[in-house]
């Protein structure tokens, strides 16, 4: 993989390196159906020259639930793998060296358990703790802020990252406990000064609860240990000033805080996935450039290049992607890093004036937002200003987009194009998980635990109850975890004990807060059509928004609730992780007139059929609609239903599909039924 | 067609608690045949027509933005169920209308098992004033009252929010958090009028909630506010004082004359809606606000709201 520098002396070509660099880790974020069927996919992407894994777990596991909790249903195997002991991690690590790999895990709430069982795993092939690379996710504030995979309060959940952190720098010495994410932001919706403040603002929690857990001797440690997970949008010039303002901000965080002096800890150490927010579904192919020139924010420059990389897949916006998508991605990686130059020159935006200038700016707009989330409190306390911020900004984002004063090519721009071959095939060109797969999930969980050692089980999860009872923390919660794993304890189990301490958790939604929508031209239209709906139904329209199932990603849903308020609707945002039963509960206690669901993993075709029947069995005739990342080809299938409208990622354009609702209510206004609302008389 | 109101209170006579969602939409409703049936429902839930005041415990829930009201009521409502009582939960989102619509997230926030039909949400936006009760807000309460054993009326701030929710409910209470020192501030100022109960959250926060119950506590036997319990709860597991908090809200309304308490704001209510529809004018021509209440004061006890402004503007005609 080294090779010298094929030229002439360094001291006549002083841009050139001595001797070419070594590319970055590359990965591929994967997993799917079982953990068989993902072990197989890892070993096939390993062959093809990827030299790190990056585990999808399902969300399921993700949040804490077994497959046979009602809560999974439709979610097994679905956005990831699920892994409920430590037989699935097992066989999701079969034949691949722990010793040797470098195991990045997309996981946050519950990235102690995950840990814990990679390291029996590791314990049962004889490869100690110690010799373990890799890093666990495990950043619970962006969770509030973005991604809804959280399961326990704030306090708890932070001192579970803390016990985690405090554990591995003794015992894991080369894991990264922690990836402080700002990738997940700039999905809902972040500025780059805001991804900036707001990741640094993260970081400097977490430090600051690691700092009550270890020594103060370690703490050196610990900052070195602390890695980041960043994003990178398409506008490449600015997002590698960004990287170079963070890498700034983290070295001054480091001496001026926490008195770090080796500059070894002090390195801004990242990873990255470029941006899926951008990806469209229509002429998807044009994503395969926007990840190119995304991928070169983060490689351009020596001096801020990432650490790992893993890219999207060019269909990320159509469903879930096939190995063969996959393959493209990581090609992309190995063009960029064995054919190009890029790995041959010392960094080559040292001097630019636009460079230091953009970087200038960011750094000042970052710190000043950091002022602010510290006056706050820091950012576990700001997590409501933050969360409303952020649903700002991206709303500003989409109007640019329906204003066209943003171009995204093929959307709303040159939008002519000629029929796609890469979507012509039966399934439209992504990957569609066998859905009788979760029924052998759940059999083979209930297997699991009537063949394991129950007493055994039993104990070690009475102690792991314990030492979370106990409020000093003088018990590494790290310990009985990963007892517990030994023991053949679930995650459902491990996770449902912490809640019966902890207690469970909704973050706000940042809805309420968001400011009202300008009042331009169509929004005004908008809003006479509603009035006069008013004067139609009796009382204002009023539309539940929310999400069932499991999946966390609510800006969809978030800036749809926007767009109806604005429009001069009441709204009830009723937030993330809803069962159907909730789901026909809210909408018959509110008396609502509309539905609008979202879904962005996949499990749509579960779970609107079982919203419908929960709707029909408390007798609510509120007509549903459904959104998110929905095939074309299960449409029909969701109409068929009972859906009266379903979006897909090509609708971007809200205000459109809030003028269709209102002209959907106003139709069915002239049914005698609705006119009193969706309750029964 | 309107739904049948006399059908409807009929149903909620008899804590037909399924009939209630179908009430409330019919209150909500400005369409002219619905608001004749929602008399009609309203008339025969009303104490004159019942011969009593409704069974149920209406309680006002405000506090600033923050206090963490959703997570108490949680708390509360587990308890109130632990405890065999129904309760029907009206948040009232303070955002007023920002053009014309409301986005209404504090449902989102409160854990309520979907299956238990013991327990009825339902949000709706603030009234037409910074803070204040939509007008059916408070025939809501009225309703509801009639078949569920508790409800609750939930709002954001002081002020008009409180003032607003103490002409409906039995008993109030302002939930404050340790450490907000403006509490203390609108107490001693007299911007916030004495609570029935006040409620000290985050109490897991330890020296820092002690500290706020001790000053509220000096400042209410300032201001010669002895009796007022000063609660302190923490909602988090592990809770405490939610079992303190439930007994110090059903000791309060066993304290008070209940049918006095609900006649008088009842009347107020009255005057204040007769106010907004015909102005000062309006009550210069019945001959002065103390007339106004005399004329109330003739009146049923029982009598309810719309009743009583039909009084006022028969006065006004003859």
């Amino acid at each position: 993989m080294l090779r010298p520098y094929n030229g002439c002396m360094s001291g006549e070509r002083p841009a050139r390196l001595p001797e070419r660099d070594r590319p970055w880790m590359m990965r591929t974020y994967a997993g799917h159906s079982t953990a068989e069927a993902s072990n197989e996919l890892y070993r096939r992407n390993l062959a093809k020259g990827q030299t790190g894994l990056s585990i999808a777990f399902d969300l399921p596991t993700q949040t804490g639930y077994d497959p046979d909790d009602e809560l999974a249903r439709g979610e097994v195997g679905k956005v990831g793998v699920p892994v409920s002991h430590r037989g699935d991690m097992a066989a999701l690590m079969d034949g691949i060296p722990l010793d040797e790999m470098n195991t990045s895990m997309t996981i946050n709430a519950t990235a102690a358990w995950l840990l814990a069982l990679y390291i029996v795993t590791a314990e049962e092939h004889g490869v100690g703790e110690e010799k373990l690379q890799g890093t666990t996710q495990n950043d619970i504030i962006k969770e509030f802020l973005a991604r809804g995979t959280y399961a326990f309060p704030p306090a708890p959940s932070m001192r579970l990252i803390a016990d985690m952190i405090a554990y591995t720098v003794e015992h894991v010495p080369r894991w990264n406990p922690i990836n402080i994410c700002s990738y997940h932001l700039q999905e809902a919706g972040a500025t780059p000064v805001q991804e900036i403040a707001y990741a640094m603002s993260n970081a400097i929690a977490v430090l600051d609860a690691a700092r009550e857990r270890v020594d103060p001797e370690r703490m050196e440690q610990v900052f070195g240990r602390i890695s980041f997970f960043v994003n990178a949008g398409v506008r490449f010039i600015e997002e590698h000033a960004k990287l170079r303002a963070m890498s700034i901000l983290w070295e001054q965080i480091g001496t001026e805080r926490y008195g770090v002096q080796d500059p070894r800890h002090l390195r801004f150490r990242y990873g990255v996935q470029v941006n899926s927010l951008g990806l469209t579904e229509v002429q998807p192919e044009n994503n395969v450039q926007r990840i190119v020139l995304e991928a070169l924010a983060v490689t351009l420059g020596r001096d801020a290049r990432a650490r790992a990389i893993q890219l999207p897949a060019w269909n990320e916006a159509l469903g879930l992607p096939r190995p063969w998508d996959q393959q493209w991605s990581l090609r992309i990686q190995q063009v960029l890093a064995y054919e190009t130059d890029i790995l041959e020159y010392g960094d080559i935006f040292e001097g630019s004036k636009v460079m230091d200038a953009l970087v200038e700016e960011l750094l000042e707009g970052a710190r000043a937002e950091m002022d602010v989330v510290a006056q706050q409190g820091g950012a576990v306390e700001a997590v409501p200003y933050m969360k409303a911020a952020l649903v700002d900004s991206h709303r500003q984002r989409l109007r640019r987009i329906e204003s066209g004063e943003q171009v995204v090519v093929g959307q709303n721009r040159f939008e002519e194009t000629e029929l796609s071959p890469l979507t012509d095939d039966a399934e439209g060109g992504i990957l569609v998980v066998d859905p009788a797969l979760e029924a052998e999930q759940i059999e083979a969980v209930r297997a699991w635990r009537s063949s394991r050692d129950e007493s055994a089980a039993r104990e070690a999860l009475e102690q792991l109850a314990d030492a979370a009872r106990d409020e000093s923390g003088a018990v590494s919660l790290m310990v009985p975890t990963i007892a517990a794993a030994r023991a053949g304890v679930t995650t459902g189990e491990w996770a449902g004990t912490l809640r019966g301490v902890f207690g469970s958790y909704r973050a706000p939604t940042g809805v309420g807060e968001a400011t009202a929508g300008s009042s331009n031209g169509e929004l005004a239209e908008l809003r006479a059509e509603v009035e006069r709906l008013q004067e139609q139904l009796g009382r204002r329209p009023k539309m539940l928004v929310g999400k069932p199932g499991l999946d966390g990603h609510s800006n969809g849903a978030e800036q749809v609730a926007l767009r109806a308020r604005d429009a001069g609707m009441d709204v009830v945002y009723d937030g993330i992780r809803l069962t159907p039963a909730q789901i026909a509960a809210s909408a018959l206690q509110e008396g609502v007139h509309v539905i609008g669901l979202s879904i962005l993993s996949g499990s749509h075709r579960e779970l609107i059929p079982a919203v419908m029947e929960a709707l029909r069995e408390r007798g609510v005739q509120a007509p549903v609609i459904v959104g998110g990342i929905i095939p074309e080809q299960d449409v029909p299938d969701l109409r068929e239903a009972g859906a009266a409208a379903v979006y897909t990622p090509k609708d971007f354009d809200i205000t459109r599909i809030m003028r269709e609702i209102v002209a959907l209510l106003a139709a069915e206004a002239e049914r005698p039924a609705l006119a009193a609302g969706s309750a029964p008389a | 067609m309107s739904p049948d109101g006399a059908a409807l209170a009929a149903r909620l006579r008899e804590r037909d608690l399924d009939a209630a969602p179908a009430a409330l939409n019919l209150l909500e409703s400005s369409a002219p045949d619905d608001r004749r049936e929602a008399d009609v429902m309203l008339t025969a839930l009303s104490p004159g027509t019942l011969g009593e005041e409704a069974p149920g415990h209406v309680i006002g829930v405000t506090g600033p933005p923050g206090a963490g009201k959703s997570t108490m009521l949680s708390a509360l409502l587990a308890g109130w169920r632990a405890r065999g009582r129904t309760v029907a939960l009206l948040a009232v989102d303070p955002s007023s209308r920002r053009s014309g619509g409301s986005l209404l997230g504090d449902r989102a926030r409160i854990d309520f098992d979907a299956g238990d039909g013991g327990v009825l949400i339902r949000s709706s936006a603030a009234g037409e004033r910074l803070g204040g009760l939509a007008r059916s807000t408070a025939a809501a309460a009225e309703a509801l009252a009639v078949a569920f054993d508790v409800v609750v009326i939930e709002t954001v701030g002081v002020g008009q929010a409180e003032t607003d929710v103490a002409e409906v409910a039995d008993t109030v209470a302002v939930v404050v958090q340790p450490g907000a020192g403006d509490a203390l501030q609108f107490l001693k100022s007299g911007i916030m009028e004495v609570p029935d109960v006040l409620v000290v959250t985050k109490a897991d926060l330890g020296q820092l909630a002690l500290a706020a119950r001790r000053d509220l506590t000096a400042a209410l036997r300032s201001l010669g506010a002895r009796s007022t319990p000063v609660v302190a709860i923490s909602s988090l597991p592990p809770t405490s004082g939610i079992e303190e908090l439930l007994d110090a809200l059903e000791q309060h309304r066993d304290g008070v004359d209940l049918a006095a308490r609900r006649t008088g704001a009842r009347r107020t209510r009255a005057l204040r809606e007769f106010l907004a529809e015909h102005g000062d004018r309006g009550l210069r021509e019945l001959g002065g606000r103390a007339q106004a209440e005399r004329l109330l004061a003739a009146e049923d006890p029982g009598a309810e709201v719309p009743l009583l402004i039909d009084a006022l503007e028969r006065s006004l005609d003859g």
